[in-house]
C-alpha cells in the first residue's frame, strides 16, 4: 500500500510569535522552524503502518521554500521513503495546497493520504477535507486511532461530545488528531540513512493548476494581551472579590 | 443577498451556537435562512424557525445525516447552494469538517473561525493560536466560513419562519457509520457555560480530577474543561480539552487549576471576562493573564474554596 504524507514548515510550536510593525504578518525572520507538529503525527503513522506491514511505500511531500527539504529530511529520518519538494516562496492558500496536492494525488495514486489536521500557524483545518473533495473520495478528519484492513479504514474521530468511528472506502484522506500517537524522535542513524534517500524537487508550475490567492490579507493585528490581575492571599479573599469586585458568582 | 446557516443540534434540540451564527450571518447582510441536516430532527428544526429574523427553515433527514457522515451532508446541500452568497457554520467540529469541503466543491477559499464580520467579503480570523488576528478580505463570488460562536451574541428568539423540506439527497455508500461513543453529563457545554473550571496534569490521576472537580463543577454549575496533559494521561476525556486544538470558551469565570499557561491552553481562554489560577508555581505562566491567582496546592486551596463557596450560599 503506497501513503501520500503532506508535512507543512512551521514556525516551531515553542517561538513566541510577533506581529510585524507594518502589519502585514508576522515575523519570522531568523526564527525556528519545524515539521508541524500534527504532520508528524501523520508521519509516525504512516511509518507504523509500514512497520506493521500494511504500507510498503511512503511519500513525505511539502509545498513550501527551499528550507522546507529540512522538514522532509525529518520526515524521511522517522521512516518516510521518498521526498518531493514543490518549491515555492509563495505562502499558498489551503485551495491551492489541496490542488497541487490533487495533481500529485493524480500521478502517484496513493491508496490513502495521511496528514495533520491543522498547521499551527494559518490554523486553518481545511487542505485534508479540500483534498478529499477533489478526489471525490471520503474523508475521515481529527482521528486517534486508524486501523487498515481489506481496503478499509476504521477511523475513530475527535468530535465534540466524545468520539466517533467510521469506516471508509480507500483511497481516502485521513487527519490526525493530537492523540493519534506520539511521534518518534529520529535516531542518529537514521538521520544519516535520510541523507541518502531521494528527495525530488518539482516548480508549482510543473503541476498547471491555478493557484492564484483568492483572499486579501488586509492586516495582521495584535490581539489585546490580557494584563496579568493580583495574587490573592486566600480562598476567602478570592470568594469575597469573586462576588463583590468581579461580580462573576 | 441571502446566506445560509447550518445548524447545530443534537436533533432533539438547538444548541445556542446556531443563533449566534445567524448574528454573524447578520452582519453580512441579506435574508437568513437555516438548515438542519439531522434524523428526527423536527424539534431542533421548530427551536430554528424560533430565532428572530430568519426568512425559512430547511429541513432534510436520513440515517445518514443524523450519523454526521460528511459525504451526506455535502450531498444535500451541494443543489441547494446556488442560491445563497454565503454559506456559515459554528466552528464545531462537524462545521469544520464540512465548510472546506463544500469550499473545494465550489472552487473557493474557505475562511474558518471568523472572530469579527467587517463586511460581507471581509472578516478576521485568529492565526499562530491566536496571537495574532488577520483581516482577509475575499475575492471570490460565495463565502463559506466556520463562526467562532463564543464571539457573537446569540440571535434572540421571536420568530416564526416556515420549515421546508430537503431532500436529503444519496448517502455515500464508500463512508459509513460504526459507533457513536458520546460523554454524558447533566452540566452545562463548554462553550456556552458561564463557568468553567479546568484541571491540568497537576491532578495526577482520572480518579484525582473527578474527585477534585466534580464536587466544585456542581457547587458552580459550571463545565468541566481540561488541559491537554491532563487528557492525553487519561484524566479527562478529549472533548474536556480547552486550547488552540480543543474547544474555545468564553465563560464569565474560568478556573484553571494545576495547569501551567501554555500558550496553545491560553488560545482557548483569551475571551473570558475573568480568569482565575491555581498553582502551586508562583511563576507559571497562567498568572501572567490570570485576574486573581492563589499561589499554592490546589489539595488544600479547592477545599477552602468549596467552604467558603458554602458560606455564600453556593
Ligand atoms: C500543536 C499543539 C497543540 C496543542 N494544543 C493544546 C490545547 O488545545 N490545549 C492545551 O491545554 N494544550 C495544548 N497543547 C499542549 C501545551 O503545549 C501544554 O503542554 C499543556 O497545555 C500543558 O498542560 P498542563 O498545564 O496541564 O501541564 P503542565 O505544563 O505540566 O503544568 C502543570 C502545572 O501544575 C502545577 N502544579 C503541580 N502540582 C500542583 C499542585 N499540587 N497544586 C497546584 N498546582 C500544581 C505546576 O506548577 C504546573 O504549572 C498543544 C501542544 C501542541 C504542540
Ligand atoms: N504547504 C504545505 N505543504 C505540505 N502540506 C501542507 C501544506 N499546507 C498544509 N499542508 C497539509 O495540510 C494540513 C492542514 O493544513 P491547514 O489546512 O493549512 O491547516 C497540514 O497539517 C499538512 O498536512
Amino acid at each position: 500500500m503506497k501513503l501520500l504524507v503532506p508535512v507543512k514548515r512551521v514556525l516551531d510550536y515553542n517561538v513566541k510569535v510577533r506581529v510585524k510593525a507594518d502589519k502585514t504578518g508576522v515575523d519570522l525572520a531568523n526564527l525556528k522552524m519545524s515539521m508541524n507538529p500534527f504532520d508528524e503525527i501523520a508521519v509516525e503513522e504512516a511509518v507504523r503502518l509500514k512497520e506493521k506491514g500494511v504500507a510498503t511505500d511512503i511519500l513525505a511531500v511539502s509545498i513550501g521554500p527551499a528550507q522546507a527539504q529540512d522538514t522532509i529530511r525529518t520526515a524521511l529520518a522517522m521512516g518516510a521513503d521518498r521526498g518531493l519538494l514543490i518549491q515555492t516562496d509563495q505562502d499558498l492558500e489551503p485551495l491551492a495546497v489541496a490542488k497541487l496536492l490533487k495533481a500529485l494525488v493524480d500521478q502517484e495514486k496513493p491508496d490513502l493520504v495521511l496528514m495533520g489536521k491543522q498547521a499551527i500557524d494559518g490554523d486553518n483545518n481545511a487542505v485534508g477535507q479540500m483534498l478529499a473533495a477533489l478526489m471525490d473520495r471520503p474523508q475521515a478528519t481529527f482521528a486517534s486511532k486508524v486501523e487498515i484492513s481489506g481496503g478499509k479504514a476504521e477511523v475513530t474521530r475527535e468530535v465534540d461530545g466524545g468520539l466517533q468511528t467510521i469506516s471508509v472506502d480507500l483511497p481516502a484522506v485521513i487527519t490526525a488528531d493530537l492523540r493519534l500517537n506520539e511521534p518518534r524522535f529520529a535516531s542518529l542513524p537514521n538521520i544519516m540513512k535520510a541523507r541518502k534517500k531521494p528527495i525530488e524537487v518539482k516548480a508549482v508550475a510543473d503541476y498547471g493548476v491555478d493557484t492564484a490567492p483568492r483572499l486579501t490579507v488586509v492586516k495582521v493585528s495584535e490581539p489585546d494581551v490580557r494584563k496579568a490581575g493580583i495574587v490573592v492571599a486566600s480562598a476567602a479573599d478570592l470568594v469575597q472579590r469573586l462576588k463583590t469586585e468581579a461580580g462573576v458568582l | 443577498m441571502a446566506v445560509l446557516v447550518i445548524a447545530d443540534h443534537d436533533n432533539a434540540s438547538l444548541r445556542e451556537t446556531t443563533a449566534k451564527t445567524v448574528s454573524a450571518a447578520a452582519k453580512i447582510g441579506g435574508e437568513i435562512d437555516i438548515v438542519v441536516l439531522g434524523s428526527g430532527a423536527k424539534a431542533a428544526a421548530e427551536a430554528a424557525a424560533r430565532i428572530s429574523g430568519v426568512r425559512k427553515v430547511l429541513l432534510a433527514e436520513s440515517d445518514a445525516l443524523g450519523q454526521g457522515i460528511v459525504e451526506a451532508e455535502e450531498a444535500a446541500l451541494l443543489p441547494i447552494l446556488g442560491g445563497y452568497d454565503a454559506v456559515l457554520a459554528p466552528s464545531t467540529s462537524a462545521g469544520k469538517n464540512l465548510i472546506p469541503r463544500l469550499a473545494a466543491r465550489l472552487d473557493l477559499a474557505p475562511i474558518n473561525e471568523v472572530v469579527a464580520v467587517v463586511d460581507a467579503k471581509t472578516f478576521v480570523r485568529p492565526i499562530y493560536a491566536g496571537n495574532a488576528l488577520e483581516t482577509v478580505r475575499t475575492s471570490d463570488a460565495k463565502v463559506l466560513a466556520t463562526i467562532r460562536p463564543t464571539v457573537f451574541e446569540a440571535a434572540p428568539e421571536g420568530g416564526a419562519a416556515a420549515i421546508e423540506t430537503l431532500a436529503p439527497g444519496p448517502g455515500s455508500s464508500a463512508s459509513r457509520f460504526v459507533s457513536q461513543d458520546q460523554v454524558k453529563s447533566g452540566r452545562p457545554e463548554l462553550g456556552s457555560a458561564k463557568i468553567v473550571i479546568s484541571g491540568g496534569r497537576a491532578l495526577g490521576s482520572e480518579e484525582e480530577f473527578k474527585g477534585v472537580l466534580e464536587p466544585l463543577a456542581d457547587k458552580l454549575g459550571a463545565a468541566i474543561g481540561a488541559s491537554r496533559a491532563a487528557v492525553d494521561a487519561g484524566y479527562a476525556p478529549n472533548d474536556y480539552q480547552v486550547g488552540q486544538t480543543g474547544k474555545v470558551v468564553a465563560p464569565d469565570l474560568y478556573i484553571a487549576i494545576g495547569i501551567s499557561g501554555a500558550i496553545q491552553h491560553l488560545a482557548g481562554i483569551k475571551d473570558a471576562r475573568v480568569i482565575v489560577a491555581i498553582n502551586k508555581d508562583p511563576d507559571a505562566p497562567i498568572f501572567g493573564v490570570a485576574d486573581y491567582g492563589l499561589v499554592g496546592d490546589y489539595k488544600t486551596i479547592v477545599p477552602e474554596l468549596m467552604a467558603e463557596l458554602g458560606k455564600i450560599g453556593r
